[in-house]
């Protein structure tokens, strides 16, 4: 046996975390390189922690949904911190022709009533009259997960994290690089673009939700996230923009205003934190594997971060070790360019 | 009219001459890859950009506004979701920077719910910018008042609404809508927001409106590229009918083929 290849990993975000996972499974040398002080800290760690293939299927192409299926997998079996308790989609009563859209352009629900939804949802007795719902999506606390994956990281003897580190000054010694930085990858990456989202985290004892709830409108879909001890995740808004800045007092007020429509009782919560970041995006929202020479960039995961990174993260470790390609996911065959 | 009508049809807006009477919205497409290839597959030629406020600064929205110039085609930037003439007249200045373009979709939202213009702050609006040196493309109703006087402060093209933005009614007056087309017959007139299906966009074309502009029913469509295609192809199909000129209804059925001297009556009566 020959020695363990060496992988160096910029970044350890939910892409990083979830390669590095991988690539420590599959025996490597891995070495964990994020500028910030702690793993998570990017823009997953604002993620709503939605795996809904099915949901998102309504507005995005067949691979975030066949991606979505095998991340879904490893969230509830290989590192099970999701929950699988379904998705509810419901809409106020003048929006019900956005339901029905919703419905037409997907599949794996069940049109449920006000007594199912009151069944599921208590606390949703009487707001709805039809809702849809998606009985084997499920739902985990980005924050929880990443913690669990870093931990699960340091318990193999062949990872090394380094936090807090400049990854332009570390010194280069990896057989294999790994670019998972997301949108500061920009520089390498010219087709990278931001889409900022804002979200925020509310607290109440008086609404208790078990699954995430997505409320549909024509302006501002919206959902909530239950967080549990009383916390509810509150998103996000899409914003063609690269300055992440801070929430805006109109983004605020949309994703209030849907909190308030789901149950008045969010009226009386408090607000314990507001967030703003960028998601990496390529033109089609769809996720890159991009590989120049042993330098591979894994990017793009726009709205997608949990519901893509483990499926992604296979196909990066197959590409490494196994020479494998993916066509739906990579640019070119890397035959075409073995120069390096 | 009739057979001497057989000249070139395009379609004039302040000096410049556009062969598709279809102009789209680039808001909530799944992608920009997506909107590039709706925009190809109906040849738009025009495009209006929304330029939200909160991503005014320097580096915000960069990328993607660099998307959309890339489409090669015109852009028109709109002030879309501002609520009052100084926030208007804001926009539309930063959206000249952006784009270094003198056009501007001018919006000016007076009621939240239906999104309906608040033609008063509008006409202001309006003529602010017209004196800035904008060409202004005004978001209006079918009120012939309203329209008379944003061509008073110096609009040379109007955007009707055909019934609230994204509510895909279609043309929800049409008797308002034909007296406007035949109160300003030299005026460029665009129906925008409403409409919801290539069938609506026909009828409006075939009321003689100059052009249309579609965006939530591409956008939000099951397939943006055949349904970019379906408006091009119904805004193509309502400006032949409305040249060629249209046949009035009538009360009475009238039979192409004459009947009388038929050889035998209703044979399944007797």
């Amino acid at each position: 046996m020959g020695k363990a290849v060496r992988i160096r990993i910029m970044g350890a975000g939910i892409v990083g975390l979830t390669i590095a996972f991988e690539f420590a499974r599959a025996g490597c040398d891995v070495e964990l390189i994020e500028c910030r002080e702690g793993p998570g800290l990017g823009c997953s760690y604002l993620a709503g922690g939605m795996l809904a293939p099915w949901c998102e299927a309504e507005n995005t192409e067949k691979l975030v949904f066949d991606f979505g299926l095998e991340s879904l997998e490893f969230w509830t079996a290989t590192v099970p911190v999701a929950a699988r308790r379904g998705t509810l989609v419901a809409a106020p009563a003048r929006d019900r022709p956005e339901l029905t859209q919703f419905a037409r352009r997907t599949s794996g629900y069940e049109h449920i009533d006000a007594r199912r939804i009151a069944a599921l949802e208590p606390d949703l007795a009487g707001r709805f009259e039809e809702a849809l719902f998606f009985p084997s999506e499920a739902h985990l606390d980005p924050r929880a997960a990443m913690a669990a994956l870093a931990a699960r990281l340091s318990s193999f003897g062949n990872v090394a994290p380094r936090y807090g580190v400049d990854a332009a000054r570390a010194p280069e010694r990896a057989d294999w690089t790994i670019d998972c930085r997301g949108l500061a990858a920009q520089d390498a990456l010219p087709d990278l673009r931001g889409v900022k989202g804002e979200m925020l985290v509310l607290s109440t004892s008086e609404v208790a939700l078990t699954r995430p709830v997505r409320l549909l409108h024509p302006r501002h879909p919206v959902y909530v996230v239950p967080r549990g001890d009383g916390r509810f995740m509150i998103g996000a808004t899409m914003i063609e923009s690269e300055e992440p800045g801070r929430i805006t007092a109109r983004a605020m007020v949309e994703l209030l205003g849907a909190a308030y429509c789901l149950h008045p009782a969010f009226a009386e919560a408090e607000i314990v934190e507001t967030g703003a970041g960028v998601r990496p995006a390529f033109p089609d929202n769809l996720p890159r594997i991009r590989r120049d020479g042993r330098k591979i960039y894994v990017n793009g995961l726009y709205r997608h971060g949990f519901l893509l990174a483990p499926a992604l993260a296979r196909r990066a470790v197959q590409t490494v070790l196994e020479d494998a390609y993916f066509p739906e996911v990579m640019d070119a065959h890397p035959r075409q360019r073995q120069s390096a | 009219m009739g057979v001497a009508d057989t000249g070139a049809d395009s379609l004039k807006l302040y000096g410049v001459e556009f062969s598709s009477r279809l102009l789209a919205g680039t808001a909530q497409f799944p992608s920009p890859a997506i909107l590039s290839r709706a925009i190809a597959a109906a040849k738009v030629e025009v495009v209006t950009v929304s330029l939200r406020r909160e991503s005014g600064g320097s580096r915000a929205g960069k990328s993607f506004w660099t998307l959309i110039r890339e489409l090669g085609v015109r852009v028109l930037p709109n002030t879309a979701g501002c609520r009052s003439v100084k926030e208007a007249v804001t926009t539309a200045e930063m959206a000249r920077e952006v784009f270094d373009t003198p056009w501007i979709k001018l919006e000016v939202i007076g009621e939240e719910d239906s999104l309906q213009p608040d033609v008063f702050g509008l006409v202001e609006a309006a003529s602010i910018l017209a004196r800035e040196g904008f060409q202004v493309f005004p978001y209006t109703t079918e009120d012939l008042v309203a329209a008379e006087k944003l061509l008073g402060a110096g609009c040379e093209v109007l955007m009707p609404w055909g019934s609230p933005i994204g509510s895909g009614r279609g043309l929800n007056n049409p008797y308002a809508l034909k007296s406007l087309r035949a109160h300003f017959p030299n005026v460029p007139l665009i129906v925008d927001a409403g409409i919801g299906a290539p069938s609506q966009a026909a009828a409006a074309m075939e009321m003689g409106f100059d052009a249309v502009l579609s965006n939530t029913a591409i956008a939000r469509s099951g397939d943006p590229a055949k349904m970019a295609r379906a408006f091009a192809l119904a805004v193509e199909a309502g400006r032949l009918g409305y040249r060629a000129g249209l046949m009035h209804a009538r009360d009475m059925a009238a039979p192409s083929t004459p009947v009388i001297g038929r050889a035998f009556g209703d044979l399944s009566r007797a």
